[in-house]
């Protein structure tokens, strides 16, 4: 077995997944969607032997976020709340919005031709953990430091958000 | 209000650091769960094993001969007027000249009927029965039964067998 | 091209007696636990089924198996389905990457006892678990029943919550190691140089949060009867309910193997260079084998000897002794192990902060007595 085949049927599972997503009427269905997108994307990080990120985008995003999100739509009370149909003036808008970035798009991609990857140098030891700490700690500390700021920052926030002020009613 | 002077107002006072870490309790607990792991199980494996219930436990029903072996019932019906569930139902009739070794008075019962879905075990026929006729024994149980026509028991089934007498343990 | 072929079914070999040994200890882990129940509660347990009751996971099976498959009228039918099936296959995979044993050489050829070892090794585990809790998620949705629903929303929140912890834990073990892998976890730890001994609060905090996350008591807040009815399996029957029951009991199991993978030497038993000088390594590995199964089977002793003792919790003291007490704790620890690291005598620092720890509460303790008196 070719790994091109791999490569061409993960990521028609990829799309696929990914259009029932928007497509699913159930919200639910389409957070489990979404969840079997990232399953994909996280297929398509080993085959390009990056499995600390396959691992890292399952536990944040498979594992944590999107299990908040089930949580918030398990929440709601779905029978009711199915959305109105659009009239067919939101409808035209949106084609003509779609219809044009589509235009953009193939206009960028036609104008620029997209340079293939640099086989030359590639490295397959890159997606390691070693390397990758490497990298991190070392060429791209700075970022990497403000960035942990920003997630502190971000945390203080929530914390601060979820707190109970004195007087307020709480359950 | 005091109505007496025997309240005591329970002060709990703050858990020391070692109650509110809950790591001692949880080994006490864990080692008093392990000191039992090791203790002798108290269960009786029953239908193999069987204890004894004491002496006044109310079992199955017997009816009693007398020493001579004659039956003591006469069926006076004073057990089914204090059955409080109606399980005891009888037909009397008149004793016979040579049947005197049979049944002790001159009445007896010739059908004597319990119906066991009913009887709820309450001893009252033996309080009641003048002759002292009928016993809940103390050493046997009622077996179970599965079949409707197993459910109504009759003199074939309630009268003392003379091989294997029913003896409680008073009397001896 | 031969040697891939050999290794592969070496491989494939491997893997499926990981999930016989997986399934069949999770199978009389249902009989133990009612048996260590009964011994706890000076009973004698299951007895009928074969000499011993030995026989009463079958019997069990079978009555799951003959049970009326009853799918609730308003259910979400193929998310019902999915649910025991989701948790089934999560409880299963995590066995991938424990090491089971040393290296078993057969004809020139060496094979590792372990699914696969992967460089990050551990991060694969933490991954799969937190994909537990989704067939939990999706069967108390689906189920269409209020009590299901809360019980899988508790599952989800509780499980969040100490995987924070957890990860904390596990971040001591790589910072002693160097590595996620957890083959590397295990041979960092041989000759008896056990991560426990460095580790006492990281270990601590790691059996807590397995607790927790294999929602076992006093952590079973997602089935609990008083509360939840039977929480996120209310509607649950038949095998659906027996996949359930049995993914615990495999997550119980693998857990075990993972703290034995990670705080008890793995492979690594007392003797073992004199077993390999008399009988070669090829023994001395599968008594490694031996070694780890039955470290991992005195974990799930642990797991139920806790079950039968400790009361279950409130939901808010759950949640407190989750984000306040372990995650700090965590934080501490990995402080502490750092400084160990750097001083280089990891031994020394850990008792040494343990006793700081313990001093430092009990200080505190007694000035905010003294304060609430006076």
């Amino acid at each position: 077995m070719e790994i091109s085949n791999i490569w061409y049927f993960l990521s028609a599972l990829t799309l696929l997944s990914a259009l029932m997503v928007i497509l699913s009427k159930n919200p639910i269905h389409s957070v489990l969607y979404l969840v079997f997108t990232f399953f994909c994307i996280s297929a398509h990080y080993v085959l390009l032997n990056a499995q600390f990120l396959m691992a890292v985008n399952i536990i944040v995003y498979a594992g944590a976020i999107m299990v908040l999100f089930l949580f918030v739509i398990m929440m709601f009370d779905l029978k009711k709340n199915t959305p109105e149909a659009k009239s067919s003036m939101t409808k035209l808008a949106g084609s003509i919005v779609a219809g044009s970035l589509l235009v953009v798009l193939i206009a960028i991609v036609r104008k620029n031709a997209i340079p293939g990857p640099a086989l030359e140098k590639f490295n397959s030891q890159t997606g390691m953990v070693e390397n990758l700490g490497q990298v991190l700690y070392g060429e791209f500390l700075l970022p990497f430091e403000l960035v942990s700021i920003l997630f502190f920052v971000a945390m203080v926030g929530a914390v601060l958000l979820g707190k109970r002020e004195a007087g307020e009613r709480n359950f | 209000m005091k109505l007496s002077n025997k309240t005591k107002v329970l002060e709990q006072g703050e858990m020391t650091l070692a109650e509110r870490l809950y790591l001692p309790a949880i080994v006490g607990g864990m080692a008093t769960t392990l000191k039992h792991f090791f203790s002798k199980p108290v269960t009786i494996r029953y239908p193999e094993q069987k204890r004894y219930l004491g002496p006044v436990y109310r079992g199955q029903h017997i009816l009693k001969r007398d020493e001579a072996g004659a039956e003591r019932c006469t069926a006076c019906g004073l057990c089914a007027v204090a059955c409080p569930a109606e399980a005891i139902s009888m037909v009397a009739e008149e004793r016979k000249p040579g049947e005197e070794a049979l049944y002790r008075e001159e009445k007896y019962a010739k059908v004597y009927e319990i119906n066991m879905l009913r009887c709820i075990f309450c001893g009252l026929c033996e309080e009641a029965c003048p002759k002292q006729a009928i016993y809940l024994q103390h050493d046997k149980m009622v077996p179970v039964f599965h079949e409707r026509d197993e459910v109504i028991w009759g003199k074939d089934k309630l009268v003392e067998k003379m091989d294997q007498r029913y003896l409680r343990d008073g009397w001896k | 091209m031969e040697l891939l072929t050999s290794v592969f079914i070496a491989k494939a070999i491997i893997v499926g007696v990981v999930f016989a040994i997986t399934l069949g200890v999770a199978a009389y882990s249902t009989y133990f636990e009612r048996k260590i129940a009964a011994f706890m509660q000076d009973r004698v347990g299951p007895d009928r089924a074969g000499p011993f009751g030995i026989l009463q996971p079958l019997a069990d099976a079978v009555k799951m198996f003959m049970k009326e498959d009853f799918i609730p009228a308003n259910s979400n039918k193929w998310l019902f389905i999915a649910g025991p099936c989701i948790s089934m296959l999560t409880a299963l995979m995590t066995s991938a990457v424990v090491p089971f044993g040393d290296t078993v050489t057969i004809d020139g050829v060496s094979f590792d006892l372990q699914g696969i070892d992967v460089n990050i090794g551990i991060l694969w585990v933490f991954g799969i678990v937190s994909l537990g809790v989704y067939g939990i998620m999706i069967g108390g949705w689906a189920s269409n029943n209020k009590f299901a629903l809360l019980g899988a929303i508790r599952a989800a929140s509780q499980n969040i919550s100490y995987e924070l912890a957890m990860g904390m834990a596990i971040i001591t073990i790589l910072m002693i190691t160097g590595s996620l892998s957890t083959k590397e976890i295990v041979e960092v730890q041989q000759n008896g140089h056990w991560n426990i001994f460095y580790q006492p609060l990281g270990f601590i905090i790691f059996i807590i949060c397995a607790f927790a996350e294999c929602n076992r008591t006093p952590f079973d807040l997602p089935e609990c009867e008083t509360e939840l009815i039977g929480g996120y399996h209310t509607e649950y029957s038949s095998m659906k309910l027996g996949f359930y029951l049995f993914a615990e009991y495999i997550n119980m199991f693998i857990s075990g193997a993972v703290m034995a993978t990670l705080y008890f030497g793995g492979y690594d038993y007392p003797g073992i260079d004199f077993v390999t000088q008399q009988f070669g390594s090829n023994v001395a590995s599968f008594v490694g084998v031996g070694a780890l199964l039955g470290k991992s089977l005195a974990f799930v002793f642990v797991f139920m000897w806790v079950r039968w003792t400790i009361p279950r919790f409130r939901y808010d003291q759950l949640m407190n002794l989750g984000w306040t007490g372990l995650i700090p704790l965590a934080m501490y620890n990995v402080v502490i192990t750092g400084l160990g690291i750097l001083l280089g005598k990891p031994f020394m620092v850990s008792v040494a902060g343990l006793i700081l720890l313990i001093a430092a509460l009990f200080v505190y303790d007694q000035l905010t007595v003294k304060k609430k008196i006076a």
